[in-house]
């Protein structure tokens, strides 16, 4: 009865012609195929595509890709990178914990406008949202005309490309604590503040505890986002080549130039971190396993 | 911190925390977003429609649109079956491939340009055969599909998993054991408990590939009328100095974007409704 439906299946689906009369015979043939395709279209669309850069690197031993790592510009715009992540991360999860409690906690009109708000990030191109923060803070922008002159600059400088990395990361952290919070309730929260604890320790010691696996994850995210961002740092950065490069503006510059090295390389590098960080992900993700079926 | 739901009005830290949290979003978000919509409006109506008849802009909303339809169409398919597989059957690998199911998500765009540009790139193996052939990959369209396709791989994978997974299959039983042939139980059954997520999915990665610029312009490279999405013009019009054009290009990608993500929350609403009477 079921086996039969995963025979027919994989056949109409793959759009090929499946015999019902051997129905079966073919039953196991029609599932392989079906696990086949899948994989192979796995392996062709990721998988393959993740060697073939292993493989364009290391292809010449390791010594080339260590050394092309020593470079000073590719070590430049990697502590460029590692530095904007950290600030972007501390400063949105700080945030994206404030706004998850004022969200799940607070009864107040708008909140269900906020929490759309929160997530119209993610429908923002990152070319438009560095876009939007030129026409802001650029010379002739609203905040930038009036910066400009105290001789603070945003676009085209540093703050810019911390302020792209804070605008794409922003919802992370909130989307995930969210769910957390509502399924805690606050009950713990309230018998701890009638038993006289103060608000500040109910939080420190209530609240954040309970909380911690979804900050992480959140964290996570965040951090992964912000080492990969590129098209909003792009337009913040302008063209200012050696100190407002980060490592993915490196290697965008870099694989087109005549000494292609570093920025396979550094691809390598970026590769690798985003793998460990899908394990840490997958790690924490087996501590929030309570909530699961609640997303989405 | 926390409003006592006992003492009707919030404290002072409530009102505090609210107030810094919303002047937070109302600076990073908002703001950024209105300075965009006015600038973008204020030439006025005639200039903005002029902008967008540029025919370079026009080609590039348009290639936008159809390369993320394409992409959609495919992964409405391939991640239904993915997720069907990794669900319903053991085999070999499946743990890992679970695993580097998420990979598109966590690595950076710009990596995956350069992995297809190694992969497929003109001084590559696979790309010097399929040259040979006359099929081109990388500067081409096929090379802005399937760096979308990359790069929107997960959506409809996670979003139809958990269902299938939840999915009662006393029902894809019950229809074949009163006659239905598998095809028909899958079609009447189980494709329209899947139809929400899948939807879900590909409205996800619908409103991704719009704004895809990282992976994309890696792809491909600078052809304009050919390979030049929106994202790419947008970017090109900066550069060159033309503001307002990037904005028009830039509203309606924001608009697009913002509809699609609207359309699919009414709907679950809608069907979330259905669930509950």
């Amino acid at each position: 009865m079921t086996p039969d439906l995963e025979i027919r299946l994989p056949a109409e689906m793959m759009r090929t012609d499946a015999g019902s009369a051997e129905v079966g015979r073919s039953k196991t043939i029609g599932q392989w195929l079906l696990i086949g395709a899948v994989v192979g279209w796995f392996s062709l669309l990721v998988f393959i595509p993740l060697l073939a850069l292993a493989r364009r690197v290391l292809a010449g031993g390791c010594t080339p890709f260590l050394n092309a790592l020593q470079e000073p510009e590719v070590r430049r715009a990697f502590g460029m990178t590692l530095g904007i992540t950290a600030l972007a991360t501390v400063v949105n999860t700080i945030i994206g914990i404030a706004i998850a409690l004022v969200l799940t906690r607070q009864r107040f009109r708008g909140r269900a406008l906020v929490d759309g708000v929160v997530d119209l990030p993610f429908a923002v191109s990152p070319i438009v949202a560095g876009l939007m923060l030129v026409v802001l803070y650029g010379p002739s922008g609203w905040i930038g005309q009036w910066l400009e002159p105290r001789g603070l600059r945003v676009v085209y400088a540093v703050p810019g490309m911390i302020l792209a990395t804070l605008f794409v990361t922003i919802p992370f952290v909130v989307r995930e604590v969210v769910p957390v919070l509502q399924e805690l309730g606050d009950e713990f929260e309230q018998a701890a503040y009638t038993l006289g604890a103060s608000r500040w320790q109910t939080f420190w010691s209530v609240t954040l505890p309970s909380i911690r696996w979804g900050i992480m994850y959140g964290v996570t995210l965040t951090i992964a986002r912000s080492l990969g961002e590129f098209g909003a740092v792009l337009v913040v950065s302008g063209n200012v080549i050696g100190h407002t490069q980060t490592a993915t503006l490196y290697i965008h510059e870099g694989v087109e130039s005549f000494h292609p090295e570093g920025a396979y390389a550094a691809s390598v590098v970026l590769a690798a971190i985003s793998f460990l960080l899908l394990v840490g992900m997958d790690w924490i993700r087996k501590h929030l396993e309570f909530r699961e079926g609640s997303s989405s | 911190m926390y409003a006592r739901n006992l003492s009707a009005k919030p404290g002072r830290p409530e009102l505090i925390l609210r107030g810094i949290t919303l002047f937070y979003l109302g600076v990073m978000i908002l703001l950024p977003m209105a300075a965009l919509a006015i600038q973008a409006a204020q030439p006025g109506a005639q200039a903005f429609w002029e902008a967008l008849r540029d025919p370079l802009a026009w080609h590039s909303i348009q290639l936008t649109f159809t390369t993320a339809f394409l992409m959609v169409l495919i992964n409405a398919v391939t991640g239904t079956a993915t997720a069907w597989v990794l669900v319903r059957y053991e085999f070999p690998g499946k743990g890992l491939m679970n695993a580097l199911i998420d990979l598109p998500f966590a690595i950076p765009t710009v990596v995956t340009g350069v992995m297809l540009v190694a992969l497929y790139g003109p001084n590559s193996t696979v790309g010097t055969v399929l040259g040979q052939y006359g099929w081109g990959v990388i500067y081409q369209k096929p090379g802005v599909v399937l760096a979308l396709l990359f790069v929107t791989y997960p959506f409809v994978i996670r979003s139809v998993q958990p269902v299938l997974m939840e999915l009662d299959r006393a029902e894809e039983e019950a229809a074949s054991t009163l006659g239905a042939s598998s095809w028909t139980t899958f079609r009447r059954v189980t494709l329209p408990a899947l139809f929400p997520s899948i939807l879900t999915g590909s409205a996800l990665s619908f409103s991704r590939a719009l704004g895809e610029f990282g992976s994309v312009v890696m792809v491909a490279g600078n052809h304009p009328l050919l390979t030049k999405t929106a994202p790419l013009y947008i970017f090109g019009e900066i550069e060159s100095g033309n503001r307002h054009g990037a904005l028009v290009v830039s509203a309606v990608l924001l608009i697009s974007s913002l509809a699609v993500l609207l359309a699919l929350n009414l709907v679950q609403r809608r069907w979330e409704g259905d669930h509950d009477a």
